[in-house]
């Protein structure tokens, strides 16, 4: 038995905000008497922190601090319309609804204060931490609690706003395929060193190194969340998952978890991610969702290090050892493409 | 595990002076998360809740001869039975809200079934273990059909129907074709003066999306003659629409939570659950539970589609790819649901993220004897970015250059002409091929090193339309009777040519209308942006950018990190990058002039940029585009941004669509 | 016919009557209204109905309600003192360890079952610990990372014993 080393490139790019559909997203912003905000949205959390994203961008858009921010989803009697969590959607539609629902509340939260303050809205500017100010002199300032207050109470004025993203739906021609498919591209290049043992077939990542463009990191850490998550779950696609292992046979299907198989916790692979940030115009803060692409550079790469490996070439996944096995005996065994 | 943040990369298009944004708050929810207080749809707790559980067909395609219920009915515990007869609207498909396809599933099957564990009949019980064991007691009587499983087996004259609304085993494309076509260029006279052929076949495995949490829904009748679901669906609006035309509700009555999930991955959207469930209460005006176990979640939920794909391509010697094919299969299953979508968004895509002047794609959603399919991470994409990238390893191998100089030398860049006809912008490919081959260790050249996603994009060919060939080939139908074979071109009974051009109507974004009461403060969004006045919808530049005269090529400009930001060591080289020529391009016979030195290294520049007096970068180095002052959107913030005049598109006209550019017809 | 069944959940007395043939998931949650541990198979293999029988990390899904009888029980809802978090929630929190939180129940409860016995558990002692459970989100890492600095934690020896 010989364990061979291989190393595998690919790199990809991910259309992020699809508009084939042209399903657009809604969101309502509203303060309460004390100056704290209330957003409702429809869209979903499945645990890529849409929540906790959104809630970011609207302190952000509204220019209050983020503790003074909840984001309430997915109640269908008090969350305006939104079609869902997919797509690369969520972020891109969802966070450019809230963005201008919090700049209409933004707006009206500026001019009560003008008002209070006797000053122009348009001099008015937000310190990000509860307060507003005359751009230039600190000293002419209120705070958003008193802001609401007086806008609620004393002058009639809702903190509130409405936000829609609409991208119209595309066409797609006939003969040539023309269409506006989607807003911008997130971008990956990944490396995946390995070991294929030439007696069992079974290959074992052993390092990844990455590089993913994101537009803009919104949340470093739950970017980092998609990216170690993502790229784990490459792997698993690559080497583990499928529902029929003879496809298209549909014999020896997995019905748990004993038979459709993952990488535990012990097949962590060290992952060395660089993050590159360049901002889309059309997106919230310029920010791509990260989270559906993060898998994708994974699987081919994987595929293209068992082949400097070994010399087989596994085009259908997963990568299984009988797989590799039969790609051995096939070549009359291992022949490894050379050190990268 | 630390990770890297390349700020340096690209710093002269980002304000990182934001407040909020891009901070590490921890998660709004994580308190829930970590307590387990977190509400799930299963986490409500209901008197009196019922368990519902189908009867499924354990065949491929087989049709009902008789059921005989009354064992299960008689079993304890069971309170209901519904059947498809007790669905108000049967039929449905999920983008019927797009209008997109017809409905083509039902809910409950009545007659015939086309994949292994299709559901015919619902039983709602006191306990899930009695809904288990009166479902045993359902006696079918089954008469099992003739099936396919394969998806090009299907596609062939004498394969059996798998989908009567669909009876050539393919979705209908634009009431024409039984495939979505991409044609730019003409792939087959770009074989002919390639250097190589090289071909490869790919196959992605069907993959569970494999959530933690099954999919699952509960509905129960609430105050105000209304009912209340509890879901787990990933698409909330989705699922209210679905259920309101499934159980002839209007959405008015139906009250849906969620937003807590316990993982989707796709695999939450197809919103069986939530009609079933509400029908159940309807029925029997108590709470309803309809949860799959393990084994439906990885047997009955649909999984990832499996994908066939065929790549070939024409290479020169230098690397350069010239012409790309792709005949592509989704293997829908037995219906729809999102895989006619996946299908477009796929040839979106097409040919990857590189800059081909020929691409021609065929590409199938193809109906077999399985489980449906539906989305899941990476919809569309995963799998033939699989295909794509292990097929540019078996490029470069055959052409002897190293993979990711390979990559590099046919990315694309901002500025270059996409195979669906609109400009690439905010590129970034190389760049990311650059930073991880150099953390890795992995030697490039100089000059891949030196290449930049801002320069050398958009110039000449880069940027335009060219002469397109196009094909009527695959007609609905035309299969079935007379085959012909998948692959683009492959019997084509007539061709045409579309004009080359360079109109581009849209900025790849499509526009976004804007109310003035949602206008945005622009400088406040985070962006390095000329000095303009704010956009509401802030596009790079004004509009479509319209490629130079192949005579005068912009000069390119090294992108230079921020004066302000020195570059760390381990920054890629372009700054001192010293103009070598770019390896001989050799003779590209039919290309225009200008697309043999394209794209072309970074001009010696002097060691960085002075700081500029202010931070005034183009977004787009290097895009050619007119002078700011002159195309400036109007200022006035008040006035609603001028969307580009769709009364300028071509005039629409029968059988054509509008989005195609330029006049096109027999030459 | 009803089985009378009471043990200790959380310190605390608790009576419920089962259902034959109900396992102890379905009892917690449905006769007891202890939300936490969570149905993520049926089958005891994803690890997220994980709770603590004495002492001893269980699967509540693959037991039989009556079997807890006398015996002491411990989910994640008493993980917490009051309004004071346990170390490991903490660092779930901190280490951003989880995504959709539906498995993370599970986690907390083995890993609880491992630092009860072994406060200062090698990265492999923490791996083996938590093998049972299962993630879809996270890749593991972060949930891995959490446990070690959780247990590296000053406070960690006042967690309540089990």
């Amino acid at each position: 038995m010989t364990l061979h080393s291989g190393r595998g490139f690919a790199c990809i790019n991910y259309p992020i905000g699809m508009n084939l559909g042209g399903d657009p997203s809604q969101a309502l912003v509203h303060s309460t008497p004390d100056g704290k905000f209330k957003v409702a949205l429809s869209a979903i959390d499945l645990g890529q922190g849409m929540k906790s994203v959104t809630r970011q961008i609207a302190a952000e858009a509204l220019g209050v601090p983020i503790e003074d921010v909840y984001v309430d989803t997915a109640d269908s009697d008090t969350g305006p319309h939104d079609m869902g969590s997919f797509a690369s959607r969520g972020t891109h539609r969802m966070g450019n609804a809230v963005i201008r629902a919090a700049a209409e509340a933004r707006a009206q939260m500026l001019e009560a204060a003008a008002e209070e303050l006797e000053v122009n809205a348009s001099d008015l500017v937000t310190d990000g931490r509860g307060n507003i100010h005359v751009r230039g002199a600190p000293s002419r300032t209120i705070t958003v609690e008193e802001t609401a207050q007086a806008a609620q109470f004393r002058q009639g004025r809702t903190l509130a706003g409405r936000g829609i993203f609409l991208v119209p739906m595309s066409d797609v021609d006939a003969e040539t395929g023309e269409m506006t498919p989607v807003s911008c591209f997130a971008h990956a290049a990944l490396i995946v060193d390995l070991t294929v043992d030439d007696e069992t077939g079974e290959v074992e990542v052993t390092q990844i190194n990455s590089a993913y463009e994101v537009g803009r990191a919104l949340n470093p850490k739950l970017v980092e969340q998609q990216l170690i998550g993502g790229a784990w779950m490459g792997v698993s696609h690559a080497l583990y998952e499928t529902t029929e292992p003879y496809y298209p046979d549909r014999a020896h299907g997995p019905e748990d978890f004993n038979h459709y198989l993952q990488p535990g916790p012990g097949d962590a692979v060290p992952h060395h991610i660089s993050i590159l940030e360049r901002p889309a115009q059309d997106a919230p803060y310029g920010g791509k969702g990260p989270g559906e692409m993060c898998a994708n550079p994974v699987i081919p790469a994987v595929a293209n290090a068992v082949y400097n490996a070994v010399g087989v070439r596994c085009d259908s996944l997963p990568i299984t050892p009988e797989k590799v096995l039969r790609g051995l005996r096939a070549n009359g065994g291992a022949r490894p493409q050379g050190r990268r | 595990m630390p990770v890297e943040f390349r700020k340096d990369l690209f710093a002269d298009e980002r304000d990182d002076n934001l407040v909020e944004i891009g901070k590490p708050h921890i998660r709004q929810d994580i308190l829930g998360h970590v307590t387990g207080r977190s509400p799930y749809y299963d986490d409500h707790l209901f008197d009196g809740l019922l368990h519902m559980r189908c009867v499924r067909s354990p065949h491929h395609h087989a049709r009902i001869r008789s059921i005989d219920t009354s064992d299960a009915e008689r079993a304890n515990g069971v309170v209901r039975i519904i059947r498809p007869s007790d669905v108000p609207q049967n039929m449905n498909t999920l983008l019927a809200l797009l209008n997109f396809g017809r409905d083509d599933e039902p809910l409950l099957t009545p007659e015939k079934t086309g994949y292994r564990g299709e559901p015919v009949l619902a039983v709602i019980a006191t306990t899930e273990a009695a809904a288990r064991d009166a479902v045993a007691k359902v006696k079918v009587d089954w008469e099992e059909l003739p099936h396919v499983l394969d998806v090009e087996e299907a596609l062939k004259p004498g394969a059996p129907v798998v989908n009567a609304t669909y009876p050539n085993n393919t979705f209908d494309y634009h009431d024409r074709y039984d495939h979505q076509k991409l044609r730019f260029g003409d792939t087959q006279a770009a074989f002919t003066r390639a250097d190589h052929i090289v071909e490869g076949e790919y196959q992605m495995s069907p993959i569970e999306q494999a959530p933690i949490e099954t999919c699952g829904a509960i509905a129960s009748p609430e105050t105000n003659d209304r009912f209340v679901c509890y879901t787990s669906t990933q698409a909330l609006f989705f699922s209210v629409a679905v259920s309101a035309k499934q159980t002839a509700l209007p959405s008015s009555r139906l009250h849906f939570i969620g937003g807590t999930v316990g993982g989707g991955f796709g695999g939450k959207v197809d919103s069986h659950h939530e009609p079933l469930a509400i029908l159940g209460s309807m029925l029997t005006g108590r709470p309803v539970k309809y949860q799959w176990d393990r084994a439906e979640e990885m047997q009955v939920g649909a999984p990832r589609s499996g994908e066939r794909w065929r790549i070939k391509d024409g290479v020169m010697n230098d690397g350069r790819i010239i012409a790309r094919e792709f005949t592509g299969f989704f293997d829908a299953g037995a219906y729809t649901r999102l895989t006619s979508y996946g299908v477009q968004k796929c040839t979106g895509h097409l040919p990857g993220p590189y800059t081909i002047p020929n691409v021609a794609s065929n590409t199938y959603c193809v109906f077999t004897n399985r489980t449906p399919s539906t989305a899941m991470r990476g919809f569309g994409i995963t799998g033939v970015d699989f295909s794509i990238e292990c097929h540019m390893d078996r490029v470069a191998d055959a052409v002897g250059i190293d993979p990711i100089e390979l990559r590099i030398l046919n990315a694309y860049r901002d500025g270059d002409m996409k195979a669906h006809r609109r400009t690439a912008k905010n590129c970034a490919l190389i760049e990311s091929c650059q930073v991880v081959a150099q953390k890795s260790g992995w030697a490039l050249s100089h000059d891949a090193m030196a290449q930049s996603s801002l320069i050398g994009g958009g110039i000449g060919w880069r940027g335009e339309i060219p002469e397109t060939v196009i094909d009527f080939a695959g007609e609905i139908g035309e299969r079935r009777s007379n085959w012909i074979d998948p692959e683009p071109y492959a019997g084509a009974k007539q061709r045409e040519l579309v004009a080359a051009g360079t109109e581009n109507e849209h900025p790849a974004t499509g526009n976004a209308p804007q109310r003035e009461d949602m206008v945005i403060e622009a400088e406040r969004l985070g962006f390095k942006v000329s000095d303009g006045p704010p956009n509401a919808m802030p596009v790079p530049g004004p509009a479509p950018a319209t490629p130079p005269a192949p005579a005068d090529p912009p000069i390119p400009v090294a992108p230079v990190p921020a004066g302000t930001v020195p570059p760390p060591p381990a920054v890629p080289t372009p700054l001192n990058g010293t103009g070598a020529p770019r390896r001989s391009t050799g003779p590209g016979p039919s290309l225009p002039a200008a697309a043999r030195g394209a794209p072309q290294p970074p001009q010696p520049t002097p060691e960085p940029h002075p700081p500029a007096p202010a931070p005034v970068p183009e977004p787009a180095l290097g895009t050619p585009r007119p002078a700011p002052t002159d195309t400036a959107p109007p200022a006035a913030p008040d006035t609603a941004p001028a969307a580009p005049e769709p009364a300028q598109r071509p005039p629409r006209r029968p059988g054509v669509s509008r989005f195609i550019s330029g006049p096109r017809g027999r030459r | 016919m009803k089985i009378p069944v009471t043990f200790t959940l959380n310190g605390t007395e608790a009576a419920a009557f089962a259902d034959p043939g109900q396992n102890l998931l379905e009892l917690l949650r449905r006769g007891l209204g202890d939300l936490t541990p969570k149905f993520g198979c049926g089958q005891g293999t994803c690890g997220t109905c994980t709770v603590l029988i004495d002492g001893e990390p269980q699967l509540s899904c693959l037991i039989l309600a009556e079997t807890a009888q006398g015996r002491d029980v411990r989910t994640t809802a008493g993980l917490a003192n009051g309004p004071e978090l346990h170390p490991l929630q903490t660092a779930f929190m901190e280490g951003f360890a989880a995504q959709c939180g539906y498995c993370t129940p599970g986690m907390l409860m083995a890993a609880k079952a491992l630092l009860d016995r072994n406060p200062s558990p090698t990265r492999d002692d923490v791996i083996e610990a938590i093998s049972g459970n299962l993630c879809r989100c996270t890749g593991y890492e972060p949930i891995v990372e959490a446990i070690l600095s959780a247990a590296r934690a000053p406070r960690h020896s006042t967690g309540r014993p089990a």
